[in-house]
């Protein structure tokens, strides 16, 4: 096989080589922010909880470069001794072979095979490693967003033989990757790791045209029960089940933030997710806030949607409340 | 003479991290397309972008708003509300800012234009009519969004407004120039679309590898200069093929 070495970057970098892309895996920072008036979207991961847990195993910055695998299927052969940690949907991973736990920092040596298998529920899981990815910065962020043809390497997805250049780490290493602790093998305890299932509950804070809908159409939002449709990507995930009406067919076109509910004249509400266009010119009933987002992004077709109304000020203590969580779950050493 | 920006908005939530501001005329409370409106919004989204840093995520102007999508981790929905208000009402707004005049090239032809036969029969005017009707105004830009580059331009005559197609094609070529409604705009990139397809701009509307990367902004103004075929061509241009014209 011929291997190619030679990185976005322009210079030759050793890393992980993709030796089997799977079905969408793609190369996700924390997003791209602040490129509003280009019309970029954000991009970032789908789970940002998974990926904040990837990078945190490996003693990374929460901004550190990881990839986003969905559905499953990616092979890598790696080129450098280094560590890496794999979280989110329970895809099996195999190195050299042999069964690894997720949630879990994993040493691997020049010329080991990491292969993640399908995931039996979920959608996407998020594979970091130490130092994270050298991948070069397009409008701020490496995010990839495929539909704008921006971020990841040459704004694709992972395609075969594409080189993830990251740093070269030796199992003795006693230094400091990144200023953070000594390199170790962690884990986070299984009773704080993620679920996924197939029946998720959305927390909406109530806004935008809110006001254009009826308190009976409200009510019937929040008392139904959705289905994933088969239109589901980063882009958005439309949902089925009963339709609500809007007072008004459309707006003027305006920004749309992340997780917004948007409900086009069939009355069947699509909640916008990383990958959304920046601006629009549906109804939207509010947003999905974020840590249900990432919820949501880990469904696929089929699945049950239910909707709760939440205060800002709830959806606001909900986030540091988890914000804090996230930031006081010690993790296990392994070593 | 200027007035108060505080008068003319409106702030509202949108999500967990984002507020709305929605802004009007004086003469009316509902939001609409307008130069002074939209003269409004670029001012007030400078203005904000000058004074915040961190606190500040992104920022999504548009016609008659501005999306504000803020770091939880430094400030709050109250907080934000309350400096919003008092950096906007500390600053006068001037009547009118005039943007750059940006010329673009377009080979309007039956070629090019797979649409211009119906924007024509819908408007009950001559191809030819149409295309001169096109070129006649001066256009502002509204807004950038919906994908990188796509540049909201308005308004158009109202002799040639037309509705968006009723099945958006699959394919609309790079550098599409088209009409939905009063708005007109150019397609950057190959992209599925539902507007009215009247042109082709050979003109790169987003080259993340160029300097400036967009030939406009907001709050510049549009003029569109027909050319030929043989000055499209020259210019870089390329005419689709036959498979971009299906549905």
């Amino acid at each position: 096989m011929v291997i190619n070495t030679t990185s976005n970057t322009g210079q030759s970098a050793l890393g992980l080589l993709v030796t089997h892309p799977g079905v969408l895996s793609l190369i996700q920072d924390a997003g791209r922010y602040g490129a509003f008036n280009l019309g970029l979207t954000n991009g970032g991961p789908a789970d940002s909880l998974a990926f904040n847990w990837a990078n945190r195993l490996c003693s990374n910055e929460l901004n550190a470069t990881a990839i986003e695998v969905s559905i499953g299927g990616l092979q890598l052969t790696a080129q450098v001794s280094c560590v890496i940690a794999v979280t989110g949907a329970p895809m099996p991973l195999t190195i050299n072979g042999q069964k690894k736990l997720l949630w879990r920092s994993h040493w691997v040596k020049a010329g080991d095979n990491i292969h993640l298998g399908y995931a039996p529920k979920g959608v996407r899981c998020y594979l970091a490693v130490a130092g994270g990815f050298a991948i070069k910065k397009s409008f701020g962020s490496t995010a990839t967003v495929c539909r704008e043809s921006v971020g990841g390497i040459n704004g694709s997805k992972l395609m075969l033989e594409d080189v993830l250049p990251c740093k070269n780490v030796d199992r003795g290493f006693k230094g400091r990757l990144n200023n953070k602790e000594t390199l170790k093998q962690l884990m986070l305890p299984k009773n704080r790791q993620p679920q996924y299932s197939n029946e998720v509950l959305l927390h909406i804070v109530l806004g935008y045209q809110q006001t254009k809908f009826s308190a009976i159409e409200k009510r019937m939002l929040f008392s139904s029960e959705y289905q994933v449709s088969k239109h589901w990507d980063r882009m958005g995930y439309r949902l089925q089940g009963r339709a609500i009406k809007a007072d008004i067919e459309g707006i003027l076109s305006e920004g749309i933030c992340y997780g917004a509910v948007q409900v086009p004249a069939d009355g069947q509400p699509i909640v916008l997710l990383n990958d959304r266009q920046t601006i629009g010119g549906y109804p939207k009933i509010g947003a999905v806030i974020s840590q249900d987002c990432a919820k949501l992004s880990q469904c696929r077709q089929g699945d049950n949607i239910r909707f709760e109304p939440i205060s800002i000020s709830q959806a606001d203590n909900l986030f540091h409340l988890n914000l804090r969580r996230f930031q006081q779950t010690e993790l296990i050493c392994c070593d | 003479m200027s007035i108060k920006i505080t008068d003319n908005i409106r702030l509202e939530i949108a999500g967990e991290n984002a507020l709305m501001l929605y802004f009007s005329d004086r003469e009316s409370l509902s939001t609409k397309i307008t130069p002074s409106i939209s003269n409004l919004v670029q001012q007030a989204a400078e203005l904000i972008h000058d004074s915040f840093s961190s606190e500040i995520i992104d920022l999504i102007p548009s016609y008659a708003s501005i999306l504000v999508m803020f770091n939880l981790l430094e400030i709050d929905h109250h907080h934000l509300r309350n400096k919003l208000k008092k950096i906007l009402s500390q600053c006068d707004i001037a009547d009118k800012i005039e943007g750059r005049l940006i010329e673009l090239p377009v080979y309007y032809s039956l070629e090019s234009g797979m649409d211009l036969v119906r924007v024509a029969n819908h408007a009950k005017l001559s191809v030819e009519q149409v295309v001169s009707i096109h070129q006649s105004s001066e256009y502002s830009v509204y807004a950038i969004g919906f994908a990188p580059g796509f540049a909201y331009l308005g308004e158009v005559d109202s002799r040639i407004a037309m509705p968006r197609l009723t099945t958006p094609r699959l394919k609309v070529p790079k550098g599409a120039v088209a009409i939905a409604d009063k708005q007109t705009a150019i397609y950057p990139a190959q992209s599925p679309g539902g507007w009215n397809i009247i042109g082709l701009c050979p003109t790169d509307m987003f080259n993340a590898h160029a300097e400036p990367i967009m030939p406009v902004a907001v709050g510049d103004r549009v003029k569109f200069i027909a050319i030929d075929k043989y000055q499209f061509l020259d210019l870089g241009g390329v005419l689709p093929t036959q498979d971009q014209d299906d549905y």
